[in-house]
């Protein structure tokens, strides 16, 4: 019970900060727009070749990416705070390690959310049809995503050692993942070594997670969906155990014996 | 008196260094004990603080904190400790109620509740109390950022005691005060230590914080160099000596050795005595003086040799 009240307070206090921090609320604005209005928008000359409308298709890449990369990079700001805030405070009491992680993952997830919204309505006002209860079963289905973003990044996090590092080492990890998990392309055919690197990237079961529920009984699914739900599911849920548990316990290792 | 800090032979290397940081040093706290860690920039005051909080592992020895070993029983020691750190922990982006909250909820006093309205009776009144105290009854739900140095670190203390630890540790609370701030935080302390009759484990780098304790341990390149109380340590380190100087040095010195005194010459003459007889030295001493110094050094002198020897031992 108390580990769940430290999981909620570590998560309440995430997503206060991002509310109070005006700046930064107004740049997870911005970007759905530019990557729903410019990727989307640009590829609506090339549908016929295609053979599906890119819309439906970049929103739904973007939608899971979003909740990947921002639960991701969010847990990786614990380095930044656990030098000069509250963090060393949280580290300090007496709860469990994976308590503190979790309630970060919680706390960016929410995080992600605000984001995520914002790509919901930049798509309806791009002209992406989205029924309620559509958008209600994405929302849902948006949390395993989300989930093992921040797990993906706790393992990312208990492998390096400064801020510096961070910033370096991390976009080279997200950026690739962007074309190899197929959010604005279709990643069904591929070069044999893109193929290997594609299926080797976590974010593409989020993406193909996200794609296989919107497009479930459509008739593009064939076409776009690499996998379908469960599989993608099953896979992320197994890499979310491994990368949560070695995760954590690398870094509080690396934290402890320095 | 129960021993609630013990220290045997705690030693830490950092990964990479080639050097221990913390060098086999043992010493133990009595329940209620004011202790202050005194020492230079480096002399692995922080280090051990950290291994004390759980937060650093050792590379050996032996650590209970309230009868707790901190690897063993690291959850245990974290319930039961209170922490300032050197750096500021409180979250600028919340309100100092906010600030509070969360700690309280984490250290398992109260269940989670998204707002001050929402939280218990018991809570609400503990708060305005702290506020009151503190006087901060207008601020109480402003972001932190609105707040002077001299507050926040208040804030903190009050915060740290909310769970009622046994101990409480300081790692260079006042750094970055200005005299005034810091006076207030001290008294503030003594009147909080009075109160809850809390453990204080103090790290401190100005003399002058450390002379209220009830016992000092010098530390320096990972070692303690001397554990007393600070009057122990004042008479054991600080001896009187008189600055003497003539026209005639030659006959001056004559008349020291006659005396049976040792001195060391400089630019001048020191001689080291004790009180009483400074007044027999001058009465013995005949050729005209030009000089005539009687030095009682401060406990911030002694402190000074003490870190100096260390430097010479080691070499620099």
């Amino acid at each position: 019970m108390r580990e769940l009240n430290a999981i909620f307070t570590i998560a309440l206090r995430d997503f206060t900060k991002l509310i109070r921090d005006r700046v930064r609320l107004l740049m997870s604005l911005v970007f759905p727009l530019i990557f729903i209005g410019i990727f989307g928008g640009s590829f609506q000359s090339i549908s016929k070749q295609l053979g599906f409308d890119p819309l439906p298709f970049v929103f739904t890449g973007v939608f899971a990416q979003v909740l990947f990369q921002s639960t991701a990079s969010g847990i990786i700001s614990l380095i930044e705070d656990r030098e000069n805030d509250f963090s060393q405070e949280i580290f300090v009491s007496p709860i469990s390690r994976y308590t503190i992680i979790f309630g970060k993952i919680l706390g960016e997830t929410l995080v992600s959310y605000t984001q995520v919204i914002a790509v919901v309505v930049m798509s309806i006002i791009f002209g992406v049809s989205l029924s309620p209860s559509t958008i209600l079963v994405l929302l849902v289905a948006g949390l395993v995503p989300a989930l093992f973003g921040g797990a993906f990044g706790t393992l990312v996090l208990a492998n390096l050692g400064s801020q510096r590092s961070a910033n370096q080492l991390f976009p080279f990890l997200i950026f690739p993942q962007f074309f190899l998990s197929g959010i604005f392309t279709p990643i069904k055919e591929l070069p044999p070594i893109l193929l290997v690197f594609s299926r080797l990237a976590p974010m593409t079961y989020a993406v193909d997670f996200i794609r296989s529920i919107f497009y479930l009984g459509k008739p593009e699914y064939s076409k776009i969906v690499v996998f379908d739900p469960l599989t993608d599911f099953a896979i992320m849920a197994i890499l979310f155990v491994i990368f949560l548990t070695s995760g954590t316990y690398l870094f509080v290792k690396n934290e402890r014996n320095r | 008196m129960v021993d609630i800090i013990q220290v045997k032979n705690l030693v830490k290397r950092y990964k990479k260094a080639d050097k221990n940081a913390v060098d086999d040093i043992s010493f133990s706290v009595a329940e209620g004990e004011f202790f202050t860690f005194l020492g230079p920039n480096g002399a692995g005051k922080t280090t051990t603080i950290s291994i004390l909080t759980t937060t650093l592992s050792k590379t050996s020895g032996e650590v209970n904190i309230a009868g707790f070993d901190v690897d063993k029983d690291s959850s245990k020691v974290r319930q039961n400790v209170g922490i300032i750190f050197q750096n500021p922990s409180l979250d600028a982006n919340l309100t100092a109620e906010e600030n509070i909250r969360f700690h309280a909820i984490l250290y398992g006093l109260y269940p989670f509740r998204p707002t001050f309205s929402l939280m218990p009776e018991d809570y609400k009144s503990r708060i305005n109390e702290l506020a009151q105290v503190l006087g901060i009854e207008k601020d109480l739900f402003k972001a932190i950022k609105t707040y002077s140095g001299g507050m926040k670190r208040k804030l903190e203390i009050v915060r740290s005691l909310i769970h009622k630890p046994k101990v409480l540790f300081l790692d260079e609370p006042t750094v970055g005060l200005d005299p005034a701030s810091r006076k207030s935080l001290w008294e503030y302390l003594v009147s909080v230590r009075k109160q809850d009759k809390t453990t204080i484990f103090l790290t401190t780098h100005y003399l002058d914080e450390a002379e209220d304790a009830d016992r000092v341990c010098i530390i320096n390149h990972g070692k303690i160099v001397k554990l007393g109380s600070p009057t122990q340590i004042k008479k054991e380190l600080t001896k009187e000596y008189i600055i003497l100087d003539s026209k005639d040095r030659n006959k001056l010195k004559s008349e020291l050795v006659k005396m049976k005194l040792k001195f060391i010459e400089n630019a001048d003459i020191k001689v080291e005595v004790d009180s009483k007889n400074v007044q027999k030295i001058i009465q013995g001493i005949k050729v005209p003086l030009s000089v005539l110094r009687i030095n009682s050094p401060s406990l911030e002198d002694a402190y000074l040799k003490i870190i100096e020897v260390g430097k010479e031992e080691l070499g620099g």
